[in-house]
């Protein structure tokens, strides 16, 4: 008989459990490489029956995606010079010239701008917040996280209604500004009560040392309590991130013009000359790398394990 | 250095009053030690005095300075904490360094003040490491490197070597107390252990229930206890409680105690028909067959601790233990008479758990 580990897993249950978790993995991953692949297809390939696995791929769609075109006549597109770089060569090959360049660049602007701008909002109020729920007296704290916590009961969309029209009384529908107080509104009950988690999980006796050094309140929770926060700041940024990063319904109602964000912005590509599906899996890719840059940036402050051993529990 | 005077000090947290009215003097270079159970009020009144925690009502001067409302910041005291609370974002050195940061001190200054504090802590070798893989004693040794590299006028500790194993422990204790001989800084020390209390101290609070019971060195503690408290509380095993009913007036030198006449100290005070405690330290019963003898007791068991034995014996006063040589020969079953030294026993009234004043404890507990 072989001895068994109560600890150490056989090399069956390895295999096992390593198969399962790679087949998750690419069940999860199938339909986001679908996305990228298309990006680089052909319209033709895009729709292609049966679809395509491997195919040529080109840079169209996202010639597509940052370009505004104009149909001419055979005889224009003759007198014309010869095409500069791939993306003219590209375009004409339909028969069409670049008229200009299209709200792509200006729309994805827009969701960093709002994005990031609302994730450091919430972040940073947040942690304020936490901090003074988590170290101070406060008269009818728990009364008052409960009320910050009912602020998610309900789905955001339900006082769309509300909102637009208070939107509208102030002047802040299609603003910058208004979808950063509005995504801040929405994340900062969920970066309070993350944090405030966090935070309590840091002993007072640091904070207290450095009081004790010499160091006003705020230096000792500046220097002090913010790094050993850093993976529940990290964690909060890229949950808020994400919220505001992928909101559509209020993106929808708010914004049109000047403030629109990606998401809404996206879906219209594809009522630009025809069915431009690669235009708007190119579109969906660039979507989707900030957040996964965000990610992996902040992934080392998301493992925990740096403050283990200076305070002994 | 700096002498530390608490007045009336007082602490409620809501309904509860975590310290009572404490009153007591740390002398300047006292090794000063606030002893008592969990939930004493200890804790908060060293972090009063720190700066910690603001005090309801009272007064804090430190070195003649009031600072009952200065924050801690301000009050030019270091703190050691039972968890050590080392920055853990920071290596030894950076950690040793930061109270001298805070005052904006050269950097080259700062090197060579921690190189100092390092030497005398015997850490020099792990002045690079992280906080995080140093051991109990290491990370207390850095504690107090944080502590002691600025000069401060006074040290904290809150049970700085509770969190340590037993055998690190009696080492700690005994480089905490050599480095305060050296330092001769003032040192406010909270613990709930009473040998390392007697073992330590200059002079010791003991509090309970945040009232404080008595202040003084550790010697008048243990020999003279204000309190029945006081007298449970230190001394391992603890001081045996002979409850009886009797009286007695100002000059007594005897009680009578089952029919026997108890020679005591010579009585100050008087006390009628009252229910009554005789304290008696282990180590103040002597088992004899003579004529002396006060009680008769039977051995119940005996337990051997190396060069002394306890003896637990009944008698018709309660359960009564006795510290003896160990060369003395006792068995369980035995019956033994009881004799006490006089110049040792303690009587209190049973009501109020207070001593009665006696020729041999006078003066000691007004502190």
């Amino acid at each position: 008989m072989s001895a068994h580990s109560i600890t150490e897993p056989s090399a069956t249950t390895k295999w096992i459990s390593g198969g399962l978790v790679v087949a998750y993995a690419v069940v999860t991953l199938i339909p986001l490489l679908w996305i990228v692949a298309t990006g680089f297809k052909t319209p033709a390939d895009a729709i292609s029956y049966p679809p395509k696995v491997v195919f040529d791929p080109t840079i169209e769609g996202y010639v597509n995606l940052f370009t505004t075109r104009t149909r001419v006549t055979p005889e224009q597109l003759e007198s014309l010079p010869p095409p500069e770089g791939i993306a003219e060569e590209i375009v004409r090959s339909y028969g069409m010239v670049i008229a200009g360049p299209s709200r792509f660049g200006e729309r994805f602007m827009n969701s960093v701008v709002i994005g990031f701008g609302s994730t450091f909002l919430s972040v940073f109020l947040g942690t304020l917040a936490a901090y003074a729920f988590s170290r101070f007296k406060i008269p009818l704290s728990d009364d008052l996280l409960f009320f910050i916590l009912s602020t998610r009961m309900m789905p955001p969309i339900a006082v769309a209604i509300p909102i637009f029209l208070m939107y509208r009384q102030l002047g802040l529908s299609d603003t910058h500004l208004g979808m950063i107080l509005l995504y801040t509104a929405v994340n900062i009950s969920l970066a309070v009560w993350l944090l405030k988690g966090f935070i309590d999980e840091i002993p007072r006796e640091y904070e207290e040392a450095a009081l004790i050094d010499g160091y006003t309140r705020f230096q000792a929770f500046y220097k002090v309590v913010l790094p050993q926060a850093a993976t529940g700041i990290a964690s909060t940024a890229i949950f808020c991130l994400i919220f505001a990063w992928n909101e559509y319904a209020f993106a929808v109602l708010l914004t049109s013009g000047t403030a629109q964000t990606a998401p809404p912005f996206i879906p219209t590509i594809i009522g630009v000359g025809g069915q431009d599906w690669p235009a708007v899996a190119a579109g969906a890719t660039l979507f989707l790398l900030p957040v996964l840059i965000f990610t992996v940036l902040l992934r080392k402050h998301l493992l925990r394990g740096i403050t283990f051993g200076a305070v002994r529990k | 250095m700096a002498e530390i005077v608490i007045r009336n000090l007082r602490k409620e947290f809501g309904d509860f009053t975590a310290v009572e009215g404490s009153s007591f003097t740390i002398g300047d270079g006292e090794f000063f030690m606030l002893l008592g159970p969990s939930g004493c009020g200890k804790t908060t009144t060293l972090r009063m005095i720190a700066g910690l925690e603001l005090p309801t009502s009272g007064e804090i001067l430190i070195d003649g300075e009031d600072v009952t409302r200065k924050p801690a910041s301000q009050r030019d005291i270091a703190f050691v904490f039972q968890m050590f609370a080392l920055y853990p974002h920071m290596n030894v050195r950076r950690n040793i360094a930061y109270p001298l940061v805070s005052q904006g001190m050269p950097k080259a200054q700062v090197k060579a003040k921690v190189a100092e504090v390092a030497r005398i802590l015997g850490i020099e070798e792990i002045l690079e490491h992280p906080v995080s893989g140093l051991s109990g004693g290491d990370r207390q040794r850095v504690a107090l490197g944080r502590a002691i590299v600025r000069s401060p006028k006074a040290f904290m500790m809150d049970e700085p070597i509770g969190a340590l194993d037993a055998e690190f422990r009696e080492r700690m204790a005994e480089e905490l107390r050599a480095l305060h001989d050296r330092m001769g800084a003032t040192t406010v020390y909270v613990t709930h252990d009473q040998l390392e209390a007697m073992q330590m101290g200059d002079k010791i609070v003991v509090m309970n229930h945040g009232v404080v019971e008595q202040f003084g060195t550790p010697q008048e503690i243990y020999d003279h206890p204000a309190t029945m408290f006081v007298a449970d509380f230190i001394g391992s095993p603890s001081m045996n409680f002979i409850r009886f009913e009797g009286g007695f007036r100002p000059g007594d030198t005897s009680v009578r105690l089952a029919g026997a006449e108890v020679a005591v100290p010579a009585l100050r005070e008087e006390a009628d028909g009252r229910r009554l405690v005789l304290g008696v330290r282990p180590e103040h019963v002597h088992l004899t067959d003579a004529a002396d003898a006060v009680l008769r007791g039977r051995v119940e068991a005996v337990e051997y601790l190396g060069t002394t034995q306890i003896v637990t014996l009944s008698t018709v006063n309660g359960p009564l233990r006795a510290r003896v040589a160990s060369s003395e020969v006792v068995r369980p079953g035995e019956v033994a008479g009881l004799a006490f030294d006089a110049r040792t026993l303690s009587l209190f009234d049973a009501g109020t758990g207070r001593a009665f004043v006696t020729a041999a404890n006078e003066g000691v507990h007004d502190g």
